[in-house]
């Protein structure tokens, strides 16, 4: 057993390191850090466009729609260092979502309208699939799409939505067909934010920012070409995003570096005069994490090796959404627990300096937002209901 | 990248796959467990005709070549059967001990008698002040006629009461809890003033209070240099518990395996219990417990392959590793033991049910060579720290 890298991948490692350590700057990674600021958008456009000049924009593509034609082995490199270096991940609705299905169930036609202007960052999407009455239990979603003429009449309401504020295009699932299976009926359908009839309102979170919303659907009409695949079959198109989805979310690499980030600031807090990562308490605390991570990041290893040998991601790859945000939460509590008193305090204009510490409000507000990692992306309990039934054959 | 057994090793590990499978069911091993010795001797005999007892040796002493892989490999197995011959004991333990021994005339001497399953050994280490703790050595070795004279007391010292030879620390130098000062000594259990009080062990083997009061033993039974020998003990550490590992990763997956289909089968309230989603998640955080702890075993054994591979390479991360190991499978271990048991319901309290065989053989483990707690104290002394 090894974890060995064969030359040419180590070189391409040193590439990817290169690159990111010259072209990610400090007023980039500040502008990214805070999603509430008026500089967010446009920063990580200009990022993802830098990306895009490189090439390295989407990996998961096929070569021949913009992909990088890398190996299993080199993209794991990619996510590896790009985590390691503290760069955000790109936003996954266009590049990520909406493109594996169009490029994989999308007529010719549609490849060539959008597929360009996702790699170019030039079209932001959004997904609209939860809604108000359909979380965990998508199928139930009822916002109707009726065929009108070439277009479709669409009604309803999509939620948590997240960045639908700056969104040019929502990919939706709509309820075409009632009366069938619940998860027929379903359609796969493009929609244009512009649209008339289609108001966005701002949710709030618990860490008093704005990244969610609620999409609201009045009449809206959508041209018949913007429905993916078949009437009634999006379900299915769905499913395979998901399965997409979940593979990229074990996040070894950023809990790394945030379990760096969690011992240096432990090495400097002190509670009378002996530094906190001194503490013999403290450090079960962050040893039961560590160790945890350590495992996880094997774990994932084992799967990525069972992937580059020719297998598909499997079951297990739930296991790394569960444990994944699990570490990743444990991670964000203890940095609150570090920043003590500190950790209720709204800064709003104080500096760093009159306030008399410097990272507690950031840790408030991944600790608060970071709650929403084990309900995203099929809460960890759909997620263990999967494993149930995939897995142990329950 | 490569988390593959080698050709080799798959073939030794099916091997003691087929012998559990179709030699070791429960009632053989309850006939064993009960015989006047505690362990089988044919078995013993066919674990050395199939070469299962020359593992951690080289090539050249006819061993199957050394790698804490390869006992690994052969480990997991052996706990799938909860098997309860004194594998650890001689083959892992004081086995793995001469076979970094730097003596080769002991060598040559001792590893055949090893390989061919004539002669049994233990590691006598423990004393009743010393918890895990392998330096606080109490027992003495004073320099007498071109030998040493041993005085004291081992206490746990597993299957002590089959062995032939022992592994003995004594201090030669130094005080009580000096990492320098303490040598190996290889102990015939036959030799003058030698006494072995032999007792039952939960987990269905064997374990032994050894009495060393003026015991000669000359000095070319030393197995390293006089007063270095935790240096010894500190190379073979983390095979003994990546061995100690592997096994107790073949148990708690057979636990999960034997947990999982019996939720499949028992009926109540109309319906199988496995249906209960309350359960299926508990089993799923079996699974995933499970997952983990193999993950942490195979990332030890990777980092013990690249410090084989190259001296050169600073061990700490493989010792955080190697600790991480022991405290994971502790923790994994205790969590599936006993979700495993309750999800049986009373049946699986019976002694007639395998299930609290398993379980008492992985509570065994978690207290040979430093529990849970002891390896995760060592883990934070490795990894946190600021002066």
């Amino acid at each position: 057993m090894d974890i060995n890298f064969s030359a040419e991948d180590l070189a391409f490692r040193d590439e990817v390191r290169d690159f990111f350590a010259t072209e990610f700057d400090t007023e980039t990674a500040q502008q990214l850090s805070g999603v509430q600021t008026a500089e967010y958008k446009p920063a990580i456009v200009r990022w993802q466009k830098k990306l895009n000049a490189k090439g390295w924009i989407a990996p998961g593509w096929p070569k021949e729609y913009g992909g990088t034609g890398w190996s299993a082995t080199q993209k794991f490199i990619y996510e590896t260092e790009r985590g390691a270096a503290g760069i955000p991940d790109v936003v996954p609705f266009g590049l990520k979502m909406v493109a594996p299905v169009i490029f994989t169930f999308g007529t010719e036609e549609q490849k060539a309208r959008f597929l360009p202007r996702i790699l170019a960052s030039d079209d932001w999407w959004c997904q609209g699939y939860s809604e108000p009455g359909a979380g965990s239990d998508l199928a139930a979603l009822t916002t109707s799409a009726e065929y009108a003429g070439d277009n479709y009449l669409v009604n309803g309401a999509k939620i948590w939505t997240t960045f639908a504020q700056y969104a040019d295009w929502i990919f939706c699932l709509v309820r075409t067909t009632k009366d069938m299976r619940k998860q027929q009926g379903i359609s796969f359908l493009l929609i244009d934010m512009k649209t008339p009839g289609i108001t966005v309102k701002p949710i709030v979170t618990i860490d008093g920012k704005h990244s969610l919303n609620e999409v609201h659907f009045e009449n809206v009409l959508v041209p018949r070409d913007n429905l993916i695949g078949e009437q009634d079959k999006g379900w299915t198109y769905a499913k395979a995003l998901l399965a997409h989805e979940r593979t990229g979310m074990a996040e070894v690499a950023d809990s790394k570096r945030m379990l760096q980030t969690l011992k240096q600031r432990a090495a400097e807090e002190v509670n009378g005069g002996e530094a906190m990562i001194n503490d013999p308490v403290f450090q079960l605390r962050l040893s039961d994490i560590e160790m945890e991570l350590m495992a996880l990041e094997y774990t994932e290893l084992r799967v990525f090796a069972s992937m580059a040998g020719g297998g598909m991601p499997g079951p297990e790859s739930s296991l790394l959404k569960i444990k994944g945000t699990e570490i990743s939460q444990a991670i964000h509590e203890l940095q609150l627990q570090l920043a003590g008193s500190y950790g209720g305090a709204l800064q709003g204009d104080m500096t760093a300096e009159d306030l008399g510490h410097d990272y507690a409000g950031e840790a408030r507000g991944k600790y608060m937002y970071g709650r929403a990692a084990t309900i995203y992306g099929g809460s960890n309990e759909v997620q263990r209901n999967v494993i149930a039934k995939a897995v142990l054959g329950l | 990248m490569n988390f593959e057994f080698t050709e080799e090793q798959t073939m030794i590990k099916d091997s003691v796959a087929r012998f559990v499978r179709d030699q070791y069911d429960m009632d053989t091993r309850r006939e064993i467990i009960n015989s006047e010795e505690g362990f089988s001797r044919d078995f013993w005999n066919t674990f050395a005709e199939l070469g299962w007892l020359s593992v951690p040796f080289a090539e050249e002493y006819g061993g199957f070549g050394g790698t804490v892989e390869d006992l690994a490999a052969v480990m997991e197995e052996l706990g799938k059967g909860v098997v309860v011959e004194p594998y650890v004991s001689t083959v892992v333990m004081f086995g793995g001990l001469l076979a970094a021994s730097t003596n080769s005339a002991l060598k040559d001497a001792i590893i055949p008698a090893v390989i061919d399953g004539s002669c049994l050994g233990s590691f006598a280490f423990a004393e009743r002040q010393s918890r895990y703790e392998l330096a606080d050595v109490a027992t003495t070795a004073v320099a007498a006629d071109g030998g040493y004279r041993l005085d004291g007391e081992k206490t746990v010292v597993i299957n002590g009461g089959s062995a032939n030879k022992f592994v003995v620390s004594a201090r030669t130098s130094g005080s009580q809890f000096d990492h320098q000062g303490v040598s190996l000594f290889l102990v015939d259990a036959a030799a003058d003033g030698v006494t072995v009080k032999s007792y039952k062990t939960m987990d269905g083997q064997r374990a032994a209070t050894v009495t060393l009061a003026n015991v000669v033993v000359a000095e070319d039974q030393l197995l390293n240099a006089v007063g270095e020998g935790l240096l010894l003990v500190d190379q073979v550490m983390p095979s003994m518990l990546m061995a100690l590992s592997a096994e107790a990763l073949g148990i708690i997956s057979t636990l999960n395996t034997i947990t999982v289909d019996y939720s499949k089968t028992r009926q109540q309230f109309g319906s199988p219990i496995g249906s209960f989603q309350v359960l299926q998640h508990r089993m799923v955080d079996m699974f995933m417990s499970c997952e983990q702890a193999k993950s942490m075993l195979y990332r030890s054994l990777c980092q013990a392959n690249e410090c084989a591979a190259d001296d050169s390479v600073d061990t700490t991360e493989f010792m955080r590793s190697v600790h991480a190991l022991k405290a994971t499978m502790a923790k994994a271990g205790k969590q599936i033991g006993e979700e495993a048991i309750q999800l049986h319901g009373g049946i699986g309290l019976t002694d007639e049910l395998n299930i609290g065989h398993f379980v008492k053989r992985l509570m065994t483990i978690n207290v040979t060579l430093g529990d849970r707690d002891f390896h995760q104290k060592k883990f934070n002394q490795l990894s946190y720290s600021v002066s």
